[in-house]
């Protein structure tokens, strides 16, 4: 096994609401090695973009990481540094790209100021040698005409080409890691698959690990070594990519999985998870599941779910396995 | 872009010709060319010395229809006093002040000045306090300075900008003596003495409305996407706000300062008639209470022009200040 790149804790991140501060992140913990790609699975609102944030400290006011969580990044603790220090690990050592390339550009600038902007930040290149690194970055990534592409702003660029500036942004510092948050939600399905390709490539060249946070479970299929699946703020089940998809023991992650279109057979209903996800107030304290679970027990909504380990990687959090792996 | 221009300033046009009509019926409904004669020869002048008065500025003509000539006639419509106004204003003749036969042009030359000494720094000043306040409360917004600042605005708006002069008078200019209660000396070495009270109650007074437009535009903007790309690239929290905070939030601020520069030339209607400021809109205050129509109507000619300039001006600088725009 590679180098461990990131270690994250008991992460939790708390926003405050009229019955006190509520964590919509809890005890979430992970690891990721070099090169390694983890996919963070989960509905929208289920937290993965928070702990995304969490990571690089950027948690929207006044929302908080606890500082109980850890989150060691190449053996320091992020939480721990100073804010100097977090602003170099950010672009620096962590690059990010946004789900929505349409506003994650800022308008009036034109994206090749942009991305020398993400160089003379970190390093101190003269104006020349950074454009030349911006153009040579948008070539890396795709980007027709990159002499030109310098200087046009954001409107004036397609979708694709946008996620792309975004892409060449984040990968300018060759950083050690890359999150992607719904990095390919906002494209069109030909564009997605290109920036499929594109993450993939960069990821094999600059040995980067990837933290990548969907919900699009093709675009898991496609990159990711290991798979986390989050459901209301926790994690539910966590295994390499083959075993999640082959043998998925979590009943929300087997609901998920059959939920797929290109998995059902021709003709037949697709399966859903009856209910929604209720909003974090109403959380169960035991198992946050329980309320929607066709298994669920009689203790699932007062006692937190037990970690089960199904085999070596595999983990699952659940009530009714515990049950099964006694017997 | 030339071809909008072209076409805004021949709306422009329309706008100022309509507030030369509506002036003009606005006046003559609530007074007649007999008040202006009298009020500006006295109540008890004879009639002839009224009818002599009237002949010299041209009051004796009807306003719209001039019966004198036949119906064939072109005079019929055109030797008016309707007709008369368009035709000195559109071509700048301003003429004499109906009240004590000063040359209007000369007295707007001499008013320009001290009107500008007092809105210029006014204006300048507002903005940069208004600005640097709203961007540190926008730093801390929903935090209890935030709050506080809100509350502190909302009371400033709500106090009339009298109390402010009144009470500023009394503090400043009676009790502490620091500055003169009012008055005016062009004097360059003193001048100030006589500006900075006004100013500060020109700030005060329009602090609590700006500090809240602009706190609006500042925490909409800082929950944009682009911020938080910003930061993620490892920009400190000053390089977000001056940088891509400010730059984004200037297209709105735009809309509200631009428009305003035309205007600081006439001057401001209350702080100088308060302080006894010579300037424009002393001017145009003594006009209005003089019913001294030929002043009045520059004065209000001159700001619809100022009007239609200033809205012009704000448009070209959208341009400048968001490369999405384009004027067609």
């Amino acid at each position: 096994m590679n180098e461990l790149l990131l270690d994250v804790q008991n992460l939790r991140t708390s926003f405050p609401s009229a019955a006190g501060r509520v964590a919509v992140v809890e005890d979430i913990s992970f690891q990721i090695h070099k090169g390694e790609v983890l996919a963070l699975v989960g509905e929208s609102g289920c937290g993965k973009s928070i702990s995304a944030m969490s990571i690089m400290r950027l948690v929207p006011k006044p929302g908080r990481v606890e500082t109980s969580a850890r989150i060691f990044f190449q053996g320091r603790n992020l939480l721990d540094l100073d804010v100097p220090d977090m602003r170099k690990v950010r672009g620096g050592e962590i690059g990010m790209i946004f789900q929505e390339p349409m506003s994650s550009l800022n308008p009036v600038q034109t994206v090749g100021a942009q991305v020398v902007e993400a160089i003379q930040l970190h390093e101190k290149a003269t104006a020349a040698a950074a454009r030349d690194r911006t153009v040579a970055l948008f070539k890396r990534v795709g980007i027709p005409d990159p002499e030109q592409r310098f200087d046009a702003f954001p409107h004036q660029l397609s979708g694709g080409l946008k996620q792309r500036v975004v892409i060449a942004m984040a990968i300018a510092m060759r950083p050690k890691m890359l999150i992607a948050d719904e990095p390919t939600t906002a494209l069109d399905v030909t564009i997605q698959a290109q920036i499929i390709d594109l993450l993939r490539e960069l990821q094999e060249e600059l040995e980067t690990g990837i933290l990548l946070i969907t919900h699009d479970l093709a675009v898991v299929n496609e990159l990711a070594d290991r798979i986390a699946v989050m459901y209301a703020g926790r994690l539910v089940e966590t295994a390499p990519r083959q075993e999640l998809f082959e043998n998925a023991s979590h009943p929300y992650t087997q609901g998920l999985l059959q939920a797929i279109p290109g998995l059902a057979k021709k003709g037949e209903r697709l399966h859903e998870i009856q209910g929604v996800v209720p909003p974090p107030q109403e959380w169960p304290v035991g198992c946050r599941f329980s309320s929607r679970c066709p298994i669920r027990l009689a203790h699932c909504a007062d006692q937190p779910a037990p970690e089960i380990e199904r085999s070596p990687g595999h983990i699952s959090f659940c009530h009714a396995l515990e049950k099964e792996a006694v017997a | 872009m030339v071809a909008y221009i072209i076409r805004r300033i021949g709306y422009g046009f329309l706008t100022v010709l309509g507030v030369l009509f509506f002036l003009f019926i606005l006046f003559f409904a609530v007074t007649d060319p007999d008040d202006i004669a009298r009020k500006a020869v006295g109540e008890r002048a004879p009639p002839e010395v009224y009818e002599q008065w009237k002949r010299n500025k041209g009051y004796d003509k009807p306003l719209f229809v001039n019966t004198e000539h036949g119906w064939l006639s072109g005079g019929r419509y055109t030797d008016t006093l309707l007709v008369d106004h368009y035709t000195r204003m559109l071509t700048f003749q301003f003429g004499q002040s109906d009240a004590d036969d000063a040359l209007i042009s000369k007295r707007i030359r001499e008013g320009a000045g001290p009107s500008l000494m007092l809105t210029v720094p006014l204006f300048l000043s507002g903005m940069a306090v208004a600005v640097m306040v709203s961007l540190f409360v926008s730093f801390f917004r929903e935090t209890y300075i935030d709050r506080m600042a809100l509350v502190l605005c909302m009371l400033a708006m709500s106090v009339t900008i009298l109390l402010y002069i009144i009470g500023g008078q009394y503090l400043i200019g009676k009790v502490l003596h620091w500055f003169p209660i009012s008055g005016f000396d062009p004097d360059p070495t003193i001048v100030y003495k006589f500006l900075l009270l006004p100013i500060l109650v020109g700030l005060v007074n329009g602090l609590g409305a700006d500090v809240r437009f602009y706190r609006t535009v500042f925490v909409e903007e800082t929950t944009k996407d682009y911020v938080r790309t910003a930061r993620a690239k490892g920009a400190g929290e000053i390089r977000v706000m001056g940088n891509h905070v400010l730059r984004n939030a200037l297209i709105p601020i735009l809309t509200q300062i631009v428009v305003a520069i035309p205007f600081l030339f006439t001057g401001s209607l209350l702080l100088e008639s308060f302080f006894g400021i010579p300037g424009l809109g002393s001017l145009t205050i003594d006009a209005i209470f003089g019913n001294d129509f030929a002043t009045l109507r520059t004065m209000v000619y001159i700001g619809a022009l100022l009007f239609v300039t200033g809205q012009i001006l704000t448009d070209i600088s959208y341009t400048l200040a968001d490369p999405r725009i384009r004027l067609e």
